[in-house]
């Protein structure tokens, strides 16, 4: 899967960020090939949403390159809003906009940025709320959803856009068991429909399950990077299976 | 080049742990050198900037001469020119005028903070919830809505004349503390309901949070509504305060004499308008530092708890 002969959706070429003194990423590469899902693990502070952010061009990188589609996303002449409408984000937090209901919510983007007509928006959003069983809370607000139906939300109001790569950011770390097996069952059907994915996560089991690649993080570099089976099964690098280790301790795996 | 062979040799001599080891000690990298990719970044956005620049200074240079050559090039340019801007008269205003100002500073530091104290108890008490809170929230509800109505001006000339004329035991006569009070009354009204926008705006998940960890009504308010709901209004009562400092010159109705009173007393004497150009430069003067002074302190407030990476 990985090893698609067609070039990446997104590519990171030794991306560097710090913040004042500190080194967040330094130097990191990375290739994400179309419809494959390649997840971020490390722990927390390891830079993994940075790189999230860097892509999507919330933060500005210090030095190296992003691609997007072959094109240097990180160039100060590109228009950066340009690049976001290709590209889909979901936060850790849900971020939607509390003085939206859920409709509005999804179909402003849609409305606004790709000028959709009000109704076909609707119609579109109303369609990915319907498979997500959320079609009767179409015109509730965030405030009066649970937590797993804000982020199945957030989730529609990013893939409504059909964007090129969905970045997803712990979207589950908010979230209690059952909720989070509810959104990453979201993720999965994602997966299905081979939409190419990037998202940071401490879900070790779901990880080593829709990964494609599995980057580990530390120090502001992919330590380790390899298919599910590789980084999960037989992880080279100490600090790997000292992370894993514990993850595993914590019964997170 | 020496730094980096050293950290090689660290890592090799000890040799210890499993093969292929040396994990511990994390990856051993040359130090950073930014890349040409960078440099040629940072250059064009050097250019940019130098450009905006550029542009912005120029603009402005060319609507300063458009308007200087407009105004200096009318026929009544002359004139005007020395009926209001005339050195000399403001020189000789100058004096007064600053010692008016001592009034408007005065009536400002007293009435200012009153005012804030005043309009945050009243809006305290509009957002209070309960039905035994009822009366309360209806009186602060009819004072909000009968002083923000009424004219200042009337008003001033209600409490300046009329508190004398009812001749009560013990009550000041004096025109600038009725003329303060007047300003505070007024003022109060509006400012409370710049708090109350502020309280509302509030989330109520953080009231949810507050209450949870056990902080009553009040502690609630104080400790996580209020510092949040002021500091998204601060804009709005810097606004309130300098219009304020502009009406503190409105205590003349009543006698007392502030910058502007001065300078009306210069341009009665010789129809020159000089000196009620000054005072009015004065006004500006005072209100600048405030603002600015304001605007550094949100900045560093928001500066304090952005993630960065502003959009």
């Amino acid at each position: 899967m990985s090893t698609v002969a067609t070039a990446p959706v997104l590519r990171f070429e030794s991306v560097r960020k710090t913040f004042g003194e500190q080194v967040i990423l330094d130097g990191v590469s990375l290739d994400v090939p179309e419809h494959s899902v390649t997840v971020l693990i490390g722990a927390s502070g390891s830079g993994k949403s940075t790189l999230l952010r860097c892509a999507n061009l919330l933060e500005e990188v210090d030095d190296g390159a992003i691609w997007l589609d072959g094109e240097d996303v990180t160039d100060p002449r590109v228009d950066a809003d340009a690049v976001r409408r290709r590209i889909g984000v979901v936060f850790q937090a849900y971020n939607l906009f509390p003085h939206l209901n859920v409709l509005d919510n999804i179909t402003l983007g849609q409305r606004r940025v790709h000028k959709v007509t009000r109704a076909e928006a609707e119609r579109r959003a109303l369609e990915l709320l319907d498979r997500l069983g959320l079609a009767a809370k179409a015109k509730e607000y965030p405030d009066r959803l649970s937590g797993g139906q804000q982020q199945r939300v957030a989730l529609v109001r990013a893939i409504v856009s059909e964007p090129r790569v969905l970045l997803l950011d712990e979207i589950t770390a908010a979230l209690d068991p059952e909720l989070v097996t509810e959104v990453l069952s979201v993720v999965r059907d994602l997966k299905e429909q081979g939409r190419t994915m990037v998202l940071a996560t401490h879900e070790m089991a779901f990880a080593r399950d829709v990964a494609d690649q599995v980057c580990f993080l530390a120090d502001g570099v992919i330590l380790e990077r390899g298919t599910s089976a590789q980084v999960f099964g037989d992880p080279q690098h100490e600090r790997t299976r000292r992370f894993l280790s514990r993850v595993r301790e914590a019964g997170r795996l | 080049m020496s730094e980096q062979s050293v950290s090689e040799s660290d890592v090799s001599v000890p040799s210890v742990g499993p093969p292929g080891g040396s994990d511990d000690t994390g990856v051993v990298r040359p130090p950073y050198v930014p890349s040409e990719r960078r440099l040629a970044r940072e250059a064009y956005r050097r250019s940019r900037t130098r450009r905006s620049a550029i542009v912005a200074t120029a603009s402005t240079l060319a609507v300063a001469a458009v308007l200087f050559f407009v105004i200096t090039g009318s026929p009544g340019w002359p004139v005007t020119k020395k009926t209001f801007l005339d050195p000399g008269y403001a020189r000789s205003a100058l004096s007064p005028v600053l010692h008016g100002f001592v009034l408007n500073l005065e009536l400002l530091a007293v009435c200012g903070p009153t005012i804030l104290v005043l309009g945050l108890l009243i809006a305290a008490v509009r957002t209070l919830r309960g039905p035994v809170f009822l009366p309360l929230r209806l009186l602060a509800t009819a004072y909000v809505d009968f002083f923000r109505g009424f004219p200042l001006i009337i008003l001033l000339l209600l409490i300046v004349f009329g508190v004398p004329a009812l001749q009560l035991q013990g009550v000041t006569n004096d025109p600038i503390l009725l003329g303060g009070a007047a300003l505070v009354i007024n003022y109060s009204a509006y400012v409370a309901e710049v708090f109350r926008a502020g309280i509302e705006s509030v989330h109520p998940s953080q009231r949810a949070a507050a209450r949870s960890i056990g902080l009553t009504y009040a502690q609630t308010m104080r400790f996580v509504v209020l510092p949040q709901a002021v500091r998204r209004v601060v804009p709005a009562l810097v606004n309130d305060m300098a219009s304020l400092q502009k009406d503190t010159g409105l205590v003349y109705v009543g006698g007392a004499i502030d910058a502007v009173a001065a300078a009306h007393i210069q341009v009665a004497s010789s129809f020159n308008y000089t000196p009620l150009v000054v005072a009015g430069l004065g006004f500006v003067i005072l209100t600048i530092p405030m603002t600015r002074y304001a605007d550094w302190l949100t900045r560093r407030m928001d500066r304090r708890r952005a993630q960065g990476g502003i959009v």
